[in-house]
């Protein structure tokens, strides 16, 4: 079947007119591979996340193993590594190599692609009652331009002079001279190149989800009916169409300067004994480029763990979300402000102070929205009857770790301050847990709940307690301490602290940190085990609504084919937070409102 | 060999986890999946609130190992770090009250409020006055913190006093060089094109300028105690940072963009040394800015001292003119015209000379 006519079925379901049944015939290659089917796309997206997030984390272990003694060799790194772990010990090179790919990786192919590739394409048409994305053959190439980035990105592992090691936010000039850093020679390029494919991808998905949010609700679902998660991902899609194109002209002029001999961010430079002829550019222009998608990019990752926690809170307290209107304005607020916010990550760059007062000022007015979605997911929970269903667990945990970084941001945020923790450990203490530690918590928490609707089968549950307890106790005990180190001025991005009066008496701290994230690590693998061996010999799902509860998706067939409902798209009479009304424990939004109901 | 049986104990870990999860999975079968269901709620509302007490034991115990080992109790080497110090006390205590509130709220209410048999959850689905109180109240604790903040923020950035010493700093991969301006009180100028021209002008200076012929070039930075210091900050190749965490400081330095910082010096090293009971303290310059491979060793010294000290320090550096022309030194000519073992002079008394 053509996707025009799916899209017209789609349109014309509601009133109930077209009975209508799939009887396209679907090779493997259609079903699995080139698939434009959203539940299928959405499962590649998880799964090419998934892989992402083992190597970015593996990264990180490898290098927390310099932190953790910088005297130590081991010598089966050479065995994998070679030359870039010479006699067993990581050369700084290679240090920073992995440095910036950890945060290229989590940053982009995890936690925007990983996390809304898997959750907007699965979510959207199932949430808003819709056969399939407006676009299902974007939604393709979204995907398909996502592998061949992430191809891209792989192959810059291998290059002689080896990957971006800049920092993921890749600052020129350092990012703009071979002769600065052997990661800015060829893996520089890559990084690049891989970028813009990874742009086009997030530009083709994000569109689409727009578009279909906007165009393709089922009857009665207007948008006040919407579940928070698809506000959240509709959110979380203006913020990406509107901030990454940015990103990409700044990667354009950068390889412009790279390699056409151009001086957009290059002046009055000397590099390595040789003088440079570029004059007249500004390092600091590349700054606001980079963070007008840099900041918003950090609510891209965060608002969709904001959605579906929301969501599955509001599930298993078996209560209505609290000031659902109040969410949804605050995700408005959160979104209008991550736009104007950019420029406190550049309070000493010699930003102008008083451009800076008023990032001051923008920035600490975004802890007002965040603020209520704290005392609302609280009051929540307020008088509720928990579930402590695994992704329950791990809703609860994102509120905690959003609330812990949230209010380091206050720090951070108030320039005067963040003269002295800017570039330190606080900084990743304070962003590994509102932005990596609880954004991963909210794909947890949303892998954990809708991966009976994606794979028809549960997770094991035991394997999933144990997961969500080391992890808690895990990330606590590795960014917390992190906060002091940041006090004490230790620095960012240092390869070893051994040689500095200053920072050398953290040693211990540091191995501590370091055996703590080997653990942690250790338990995503259980997870991921948990992951693929429930895909096939999982239990079954019996129910069509295992949670109980009250959103369109648990309409469906228990596994659903393209198209999602084998009938009619039902229609929608009501929001989808009708739980523990007049007695009732749950009133899916399906149900039609009798006459004897009283109103909220 | 020991590789090998490490990665075969990590495989059997995982193997038993397992196979334990597995069982439990049969158990909760046999059992009856609801009977297990509450019993895992049961546990895990009781983890909730395990973890939130022993959580908040660890917070002090973390805080009782590592407060000792921040900057803080040495207190701010600057008469404007003071106020950095004073603005964190007051956002620690702000924030740490709404950290112990809520977390005791989250894990409180997921403990009391989990599954029980016959218990109704209550429908309540919003509350204007509430939503307004929540706010409203965040809203005025931020004003304060922002009033705070903003009046420090450009007290510090503002211009620096008048009779500031001034010094310029130079960031390259991967070291730290300092010029003084002499008797003059002027940098002479500089031009990156200048850059070995001649030979050793390794931070481009303009020789052509008579204000450089008696700049200091020095690797470590001399700074008198108790007079504001006003830093101008460079970097030759790529973004540096001139952190200086004692004084609660810290200023890119870019290729291109001249920056300036500057502060006031309130212990000398020495008296530093008595303050932390650390024989071995020294002032440090980090580099904060991912620079490249040798970001992590780009270390500078800074020397507090008394005025006194300062001034003879001073005197004892050659001006940079002298070493690099070695035919225009004053003192190298009146040797050679005095034909006397004028180089075995001590250097104070070179640079002294008219």
């Amino acid at each position: 079947m053509s996707t025009a006519a799916l899209h017209e079925t789609a349109q014309h379901e509601v009133h109930g007119d077209a009975h209508h049944e799939h009887h396209h015939q679907e090779t493997f290659i259609t079903k699995y591979i080139f698939s434009q089917d959203h539940k299928t796309i959405a499962k590649q997206f998880l799964v090419t996340g998934i892989i992402w997030a083992f190597i970015g984390g593996l990264f990180s272990v490898i290098f927390r193993l310099q932190l953790a003694d910088p005297n130590a060799t081991y010598p089966f790194l050479e065995d994998f590594l070679g030359h870039w772990a010479k006699g067993g010990k990581l050369q700084p090179e290679f240090y920073y190599a992995l440095v910036t790919m950890h945060g290229t990786i989590l940053v982009f192919f995890v936690l925007t692609a990983g996390l809304s590739g898997t959750f907007a394409n699965f979510l959207i048409p199932l949430q808003i009652g819709a056969r399939d994305m407006a676009s299902p053959m974007l939604n393709m190439l979204s995907y398909w331009f996502f592998f061949l980035a992430s191809v891209i990105m792989m192959s810059s592992l291998f290059v002689q002079t080896g990957p971006a090691s800049g920092g993921w936010t890749i600052y020129p000039p350092l990012s703009a001279l071979g002769e600065a850093s052997s990661g800015s020679k060829i893996g520089m390029d890559l990084w690049l190149v891989s970028m813009a494919m990874f742009i086009v991808s997030s530009l083709l998905g994000g569109l689409n989800y727009i578009t279909t949010i906007l165009n393709m609700r089922t009857k009665g679902m207007s948008m006040t009916r919407m579940p928070l998660t698809i506000w959240a991902l509709f959110f979380t899609a203006v913020l990406g169409v509107l901030s990454f194109p940015v990103l990409l002209s700044g990667a354009i002029l950068l390889l412009f300067d790279r390699n056409l001999g151009t001086s957009f961010y290059l002046s009055d430079i000397v590099v390595a004994g040789k003088i440079m002829p570029n004059e007249g550019g500004s390092a600091i222009l590349f700054q606001h480029l980079f963070w007008f998608l840099g900041h918003p990019e950090v609510y891209i990752i965060l608002l969709p763990a904001m959605g579906m926690s929301s969501e599955i809170l509001s599930v298993n307290s078996r209560k209505p979300i609290f000031g659902y209107m109040a969410m949804i304005g605050s995700l408005f607020a959160i979104t209008i402000l991550a736009f104007l916010v950019w420029a406190h990550h550049m309070f000493v760059t010699g930003l102008n102070p008083f451009l800076g007062s008023v990032f001051v000022l923008l920035t600490l007015l975004i802890a007002v929205p965040s603020a209520i979605k704290v005392f609302n997911w609280l009051t929540t929970l307020w008088k509720g009857n928990i579930r402590f269903t695994p992704a329950m667990m791990f809703a609860i945990g994102f509120v905690s770790l959003f609330i812990s970084g949230g209010l380091t941001g206050i720090f951070l945020g108030n320039s005067a301050l963040d003269i002295h923790l800017h570039d330190t450990y606080f900084v990743i203490a304070h962003f590994h847990i509102v932005m990596g530690v609880a954004s991963f918590f909210g794909m947890y928490a949303g892998v954990y709940h809708w991966y009976p609707k994606m794979f028809g089968r549960y997770l094991n549950n035991t394997l999933s307690y144990i997961h969500f307890w080391i992890t808690i106790v895990g990330a606590y005990m590795i960014f917390w301490p992190m906060h002091y180190e940041g006090l004490a001025g230790m620095p960012r991005r240092y390869y070893d602290f051994s040689n500095w009066e200053s920072f050398k008496n953290f040693g211990g701290l540091n191995q501590f940190i370091s055996i703590i994230a080997l653990l942690v690590f250790a338990a995503q693998l259980l997870f991921v085990i948990n992951f693929f061996y429930s895909i096939w010999k999982g239990r079954k799902v019996t129910t069509l609504n295992p949670w109980n509860a009250n959103t369109l998706e648990w309409t469906t067939p228990i596994r659903p084919g393209h198209g999602n409902w084998p009938g009619d798209i039902p229609e929608v009479h009501r929001w989808p937070y009708d739980y523990a009304k007049d007695g009732k424990d749950f009133i899916p939004q399906d149900v039609p409102v009798g006459d004897d109901e009283s109103k909220h | 060999m020991k590789e090998l049986l490490f990665v075969a104990i990590i495989v059997m870990v995982f193997v038993v986890i397992f196979q334990i999860a597995k069982a439990s999975e049969y158990v909760s079968v046999l059992k009856g999946e609801e009977k297990t269901r509450k019993q895992n709620n049961k546990i895990n509302g009781f983890l909730f609130i395990v973890f939130l007490i022993v959580g908040l034991f660890g917070a002090w115990y973390c805080n009782h190992l590592y407060y000792g080992k921040t900057l803080f109790p040495q207190g701010a080497a600057s008469v404007e770090g003071e106020k950095i110090d004073l603005m964190l006390y007051i956002t620690i205590t702000v924030t740490g009250v709404v950290f112990v509130i809520t977390q005791v709220l989250l894990f409180w209410f997921a403990y009391k409020y989990q599954e029980s048999d016959g218990k109704k959850a209550f429908y309540f689905p919003h509350n204007t006055k509430l939503e307004l109180l929540w706010t409203t109240v965040p809203a005025i604790f931020l004003t304060v913190l922002v009033v705070f903040g903003l009046k420090y923020w450009f007290k510090m950035t503002g211009d620096a006093p008048k009779d500031a010493v001034l010094v310029e700093i130079t960031g390259h991969q991967f070291a730290w060089d300092m010029r003084y301006p002499g008797a003059d009180g002027k940098l002479g100028k500089k031009n990156y094109k200048l850059y070995n021209n001649p030979s050793g002008n390794t931070l481009g200076v303009d020789f052509e300028d008579p204000e450089s012929w008696d700049d200091l070039h020095t690797t470590e930075m001399h700074l008198p105690l108790g007079k504001p210091v006003k830093l101008v900050i460079n970097a030759m190749d790529v973004i540096h940072d001139v952190g200086l965490s004692h004084f609660r400081m810290k200023m890119d330095a870019v290729p291109g963009i001249p920056t300036t910082l500057w502060f006031t010096p309130k212990y000398t090293t020495e008296e530093m040394k008595k303050r932390t009971g650390n024989p071995n303290f020294v002032y440090e310059i980090s580099c904060d800015q991912m620079c490249g491979k040798g970001h992590f060793s780009m270390r500078g010294v800074i020397v507090v001292e008394t005025e006194e000290e300062y001034n003879k320090w001073l005197a004892s550096q050659k001006p940079e003119y002298y070493t690099l022309f070695p035919d225009k030194d004053p003192s190298k000519k009146q040797a050679v015209a005095t034909d006397t073992a004028a180089t075995s002079k001590p250097m104070a008394q070179l640079t002294t000379n008219p």
